[in-house]
């Protein structure tokens, strides 16, 4: 008996021979993820002067500042890649589990933004937490987040859970920013953006800057990496779960003959 | 049979179920009371409990709304009822207004009645002059979280043992109601200086989380129920 189930992207072919998830593309985007890192310890922890105002503490922002907006860049493409899913006739597998990974990678950064952001709260501000409105609003992403990878494990076929979460990727859209427009409303405290802020020009001293250009470029390079493994594990996963089902079925039909 | 001619006899037959039953009456409506006093015993000082009284009032209703929520599909699965109506040829649409409708029913009762409570445990005054706010507030606050509660109650409907996950979907959405509700109740029942006027803002985010969640809620539960 075959499965119709696995209908696989091009791109994640190769998965399915091998035992491995890794091919040469991902290993020379793992070993320049792993240089960039480098650097990013090399330019954050020593070549970047600390700040006036906050001291060494700054350096903490070298890692928040770019595992937040990766982690945006992250629930961006689940939301594309649940909608891809949802409006394409083909209905590929291949967007929900790109959505499913990119959603679990954006968590973990955001739990690391969340993290490091509290010790140089607890520095700068005196205090690990604020109830401030950006603060609540990630910390509300985080959790929205972690229920709609709880929702990806509720069973049920592939399809099923495709549809599922895809649907909730997108309902997410709603969500967040309602979210985050109530939480404004409510307090803000935050320190206003730096980099991104409407102005234009940028008010950042020149190392810092490039300190932060390279956190950036080093976990982008770490997301993409991941994003690779980890959608070639899922699309294993699903073969195993398949294979076991026909697996049993044939065992069982075995037994029947006998 | 139009969509919303079908919405109101769902809406119908779940307050009809509810009324025999008497599950609201005797365990929710009781639950809810319970959740009233023992904020008091965290809270141990009246000044305390009078300055956060509207928002003690929107946390038991949200808690209430969890439990709700779960009844009003529990009665739908236990006899595969949503499958029947599917296999009927009811339109997605119509279930989810129509469990909305339903919820929302409950969920107005069950307000008024913890409004009375904070009235009655926590000193609050209600004035004339506040109740077009009061009541505003109530239906834009309900139906937001009856949209809210009714999808992912559907969501998690099919699973049986999955109703842990409910709270962990629902409570994070419905955020901008607590904060927006009880804003709004703060400023109906005049909560540490607040003037009538200050509410009626938070009662236009309620009005827009209500009209998103409804029209997405409607589009996203035919996918979800659908299996």
């Amino acid at each position: 008996m075959t499965t119709t189930d696995h209908d696989l992207p091009a791109q994640s072919s190769a998965a399915t021979t091998s035992s491995a998830t890794g091919t040469r593309a991902t290993r020379i985007i793992g070993i320049a993820a792993i240089v960039a890192l480098g650097w990013l310890v090399a330019f954050g922890l020593g070549f970047s002067p600390a700040d006036r105002d906050q001291e060494e503490a700054v350096r903490i922002l070298y890692v928040h500042v770019p595992t937040i907006w990766l982690a945006y860049l992250a629930f961006v493409v689940t939301a594309v890649a649940s909608a891809m899913y949802l409006f394409t006739s083909k209905k590929s597998l291949g967007w929900d589990r790109m959505a499913g990974a990119s959603a679990e990678i954006g968590v973990v950064f955001v739990a690391v933004t969340l993290a490091v952001g509290a010790m140089w709260g607890r520095l700068t501000w005196g205090v690990f937490w604020q109830w401030d409105a950006r603060l609540t609003t990630t910390a509300l992403l985080f959790v929205t987040y972690v229920g709609y990878l709880a929702v990806r494990r509720l069973g049920g076929s592939h399809h099923q859970r495709a549809r599922r979460s895809s649907v909730l990727g997108l309902i997410a859209v709603i969500e967040i920013p309602l979210v985050h427009w109530s939480v404004r409303l409510w307090r803000s405290l935050h320190q206003e953006a730096t980099v991104l802020d409407t102005d234009g020009d940028i008010d950042m001293d020149g190392l810092m800057l490039f300190s932060l250009f390279v956190g950036v470029v080093a976990f982008t390079l770490l997301y993409v990496w991941l994003m690779l493994h980890r959608t070639r594990t899922m699309a294993m996963e699903d073969i195993v779960e398949d294979r076991g089902l026909d697996a049993a079925l044939a065992a069982r039909r075995a037994e029947g003959e006998l | 049979m139009s969509a919303w001619r079908l919405a109101r006899l769902i809406a119908r037959k779940d307050l009809r179920v509810e009324v025999r039953s008497r599950v609201i009456t005797n365990q929710v409506l009781p639950f809810a009371g319970v959740t009233m006093v023992i904020f008091a015993f965290a809270l141990d000082a009246d000044s305390v409990l009078q300055r956060v009284a509207p928002g003690l009032v929107w946390l038991a209703t949200m808690f209430s709304l969890l439990v709700l929520v779960q009844r009003s599909f529990a009665i739908e699965t236990d006899d595969g009822a949503l499958d029947a109506m599917r296999v009927a040829g009811v339109d997605s649409r119509a279930i989810f207004f129509g469990k909305a409708l339903g919820l929302a029913a409950e969920l107005i009762v069950l307000e008024v009645v913890l409004l009375f409570a904070a009235v009655i445990l926590y000193g609050q005054t209600i004035e004339v002059g506040s109740i077009v706010l009061l009541v505003t507030t109530l239906i834009a606050a309900t139906c937001g979280l009856a949209a809210v509660g009714t999808l992912y109650g559907g969501l998690a409907a099919g699973f049986r043992g999955r109703e842990t996950l409910l709270p962990l979907l629902t409570l994070p959405a419905v955020a901008p109601v607590l904060i927006g509700a009880t804003r709004a109740v703060e400023a109906a029942l005049g909560t540490a200086g607040a003037v009538v006027s200050d509410g009626w803002p938070w009662v236009g985010m309620l009005i827009v989380f209500a009209v998103a969640f409804g029209v997405g809620g409607s589009l996203a539960f035919g996918p979800l129920v659908d299996e």
